[in-house]
């Protein structure tokens, strides 16, 4: 592997700290700048579950787009993709779940009923010629199931690639997955979606996910999500961290020679912008270690 | 040699031209990389918080404290407990209680309780406290070595050689450390073959183990597969044991390559005590925790039982008011 792409994910959507649209707005300016070719602008769910993304639109207006840089943005359903592409998105994203309670318990249906509800978006996107990005969390675990059968993750999988996802990104969402499990379960997904079309999205709740991340390098995957700064802790797990920090992963790929486009200072920079913003000190290790304080 | 350059045609040995340009190792070589599927079956975690955690800490722990410590550690299925250190207390006043701390811990008969000795004297004060295992610590690093313990890297293993000679006679075995093995604090990279060749001397002076250190936490997976490619190109992959600093998140991730490239000792610390005195503010050791909780995951044996690890790290936490750097002892507390 000599190329892997970083896709920044937006998880201010998990910092109990409500955000003002300008700092979302300058944050997002600051990773484009840093060299991230996708950056996850917001979501369009109803702001009733998420208030943090109340400003959707507003931010989505208010980004100034850099070239050959994407800004996706989540639309769990029909009526949130109108709204995101109303607001100017240029490609958007599904979330699956690889488990019944977890769909239940999260979007209020069964996994079936939710693949159903975005064949509607997928249709609409396919109108518009509207790239879409699958998202299957609990890859390596579940909240409420507790362990995932790699093949479930599999089919889950397949069916949003056969609709018609470019990429699908394989969460462990509340980070228990380790090395062994990854590759168990990437064997099974590669057997049903071609490895260049597969992304990691690891969560650090148990200090695994960069080792994680590594394995699924070594078995063929090249697109990483990560949060800068670590941001966005586990709902599921008070005070426990959540996704896996943009300058980390980026550190160790620089150190393996992989080639990512993303200046890590530019990338600090942006991380402590946010960290500021939020007041709260940063989740990343790099971060923490070129700060002398 | 049909695609290499004209220029380098001119060498008439590889050593000498590898020497000249270590670039071009990579032509002349078959690199190994890590074995993406084969990991070793057991591995044994070297517990050094009670010494190389506690040493980092700021504040000073009580004697008794420490003795519970590694009391409870004692209890968790650990096999080696690195106990403390027989330096001068001039230089590292945490440890000052030496004597007391390996009289008053409970020696379970399967455990082994290593204590680091620097030199003759410390070794002899050891050995009267009841030591059976001792450990001597060198640099890959020139800078580091003379600053860290004040000689040449050369005089430093004169000195271990006075200590692995009385041990020999003792019937002690000795450990070997060498630091800055993936970069140091001073001079910044640090070539392979400067690791392999202190390595190789720890090894030859009679140490059984050598534990390879990133001190600084600096390395990736990548330094850490290049390091280990030159080092078990000249030693036995059994004697070598990775201690790697967590300070840039890295260190799973360099653990899980060693354990591809065949390394199957791990140090680590318990609640990843001990910061980096490099870097402040900035994390240190690797907290046992979440190595154990990866190594179970995979299937891989180590005889631990992560709740009761995580019992004696709430311990020791607790007692010194700081929360733990472990994110398994973090997202199971929640």
């Amino acid at each position: 592997f000599n190329w892997v792409m970083c896709i920044q994910n937006h998880c201010i959507i998990y910092e109990s700290t409500l955000v003002p649209a300008e700092v979302k707005i300058r944050l997002i300016d600051m990773l484009s700048e840093a060299g991230l070719p996708v950056v996850e602008a917001t979501s369009f769910v109803s702001p009733k579950w998420v208030p943090q993304m109340a400003d959707q639109e507003e931010v989505m207006r208010g980004i100034h787009r850099k070239n050959g840089v994407n800004y996706p943005v989540l639309t769990p359903n029909l009526k949130g993709y109108r709204a995101a592409v109303n607001a100017g998105a240029k490609e958007v994203a599904i979330f699956g779940a690889a488990s019944e309670l977890f769909s239940k318990k999260n979007i209020n249906c069964s996994v079936e009923e939710s693949l159903q509800r975005f064949e509607e978006v997928m249709t609409a996107a396919k109108q518009d010629g509207i790239p879409v990005r699958g998202y299957v969390s609990c890859v390596l675990g579940c909240p409420y199931e507790g362990k995932v059968s790699a093949a479930k993750v599999a089919e889950v999988a397949k069916r949003l690639y056969s609709m018609g996802c470019y990429e699908i990104s394989l969460g462990d969402t509340i980070g228990v997955g380790t090395p062994g499990g990854m590759i168990e379960m990437l064997e099974a997904v590669k057997k049903e979606v071609p490895v260049q079309a597969l992304a990691v999205h690891c969560h650090d709740t148990y200090g695994q996910a960069l080792a994680n991340i590594l394995v699924a390098l070594q078995n063929g995957v090249s697109v990483v999500d990560s949060s800068v700064s670590g941001l966005g802790g586990c709902p599921y797990a008070q005070g426990a961290s959540g996704n896996v920090a943009t300058e980390d992963v980026v550190y160790m790929l620089h150190g393996l020679g992989i080639h990512t486009g993303v200046d890590l200072h530019k990338l600090m920079d942006a991380g402590s912008y946010i960290c500021r913003s939020l007041n709260r000190r940063t989740s990343s290790k790099v971060a923490q270690a070129a700060c002398k304080l | 040699m049909g695609n290499v350059p004209t220029t380098v045609k001119q060498y008439l040995d590889c050593g000498t031209l590898v020497g000249d340009f270590p670039w071009s190792s990579w032509l002349l070589e078959e690199k190994k990389g890590p074995d993406v599927r084969s990991f070793p079956d057991f591995v044994k975690i070297v517990e050094v918080g009670p010494r190389d955690g506690l040493q980092n800490e700021k504040e000073m722990v009580p004697t008794e404290v420490k003795i519970q410590l590694i009391d409870m550690l004692s209890q968790t299925g650990l096999s080696v407990i690195e106990a403390t250190s027989f330096v001068s207390s001039k230089w590292v006043a945490q440890m000052a209680d030496h004597t007391e701390v390996l009289k008053g811990i409970n020696k379970l008969p399967h455990v082994r309780y290593p204590v680091l000795t620097p030199n003759l004297q410390g070794f002899q004060t050891a050995v009267e406290a009841g030591a059976t295992d001792v450990a001597v610590f060198g640099s890959a690093s020139e800078t580091f070595s003379k600053r860290n313990i004040n000689c040449s890297i050369e005089e430093s293993m004169q000195r271990f050689e006075r200590v692995i000679s009385a041990a020999k006679q003792a019937g002690i075995p000795v450990r070997g450390y060498v630091s800055c093995a993936l970069g140091c604090p001073f001079e910044g990279a640090v070539q392979p073959t400067q690791v392999t060749k202190v390595v190789k001397r720890l090894l030859e002076l009679g140490c059984y183990e050598v534990s390879l250190g990133d001190t600084t936490g600096v390395g990736t997976a990548g330094s850490m597969a290049a390091m280990l490619h030159a080092v078990t190109a000249e030693v036995p992959v059994h004697t070598l044991a990775v201690h790697c600093h967590d300070t840039y998140g890295q260190a799973l991730a360099n653990i899980l390559t060693a354990l591809q490239m065949g390394v199957s000792v791990v140090d680590s610390s318990v609640a990843g005590l001990g910061g980096c005195p490099y870097a402040k503010g900035a994390s240190g050791n690797v907290s046992t925790e979440d190595v154990v909780y990866m190594l179970q995951g995979m299937g891989i044996e180590t005889g631990v039982d992560l709740s009761k690890v995580i019992e004696a790290g709430e311990f020791i936490c607790r007692a010194l008011n700081r929360p733990t750097n472990s994110k398994v002892a973090r997202a199971t507390k929640a």
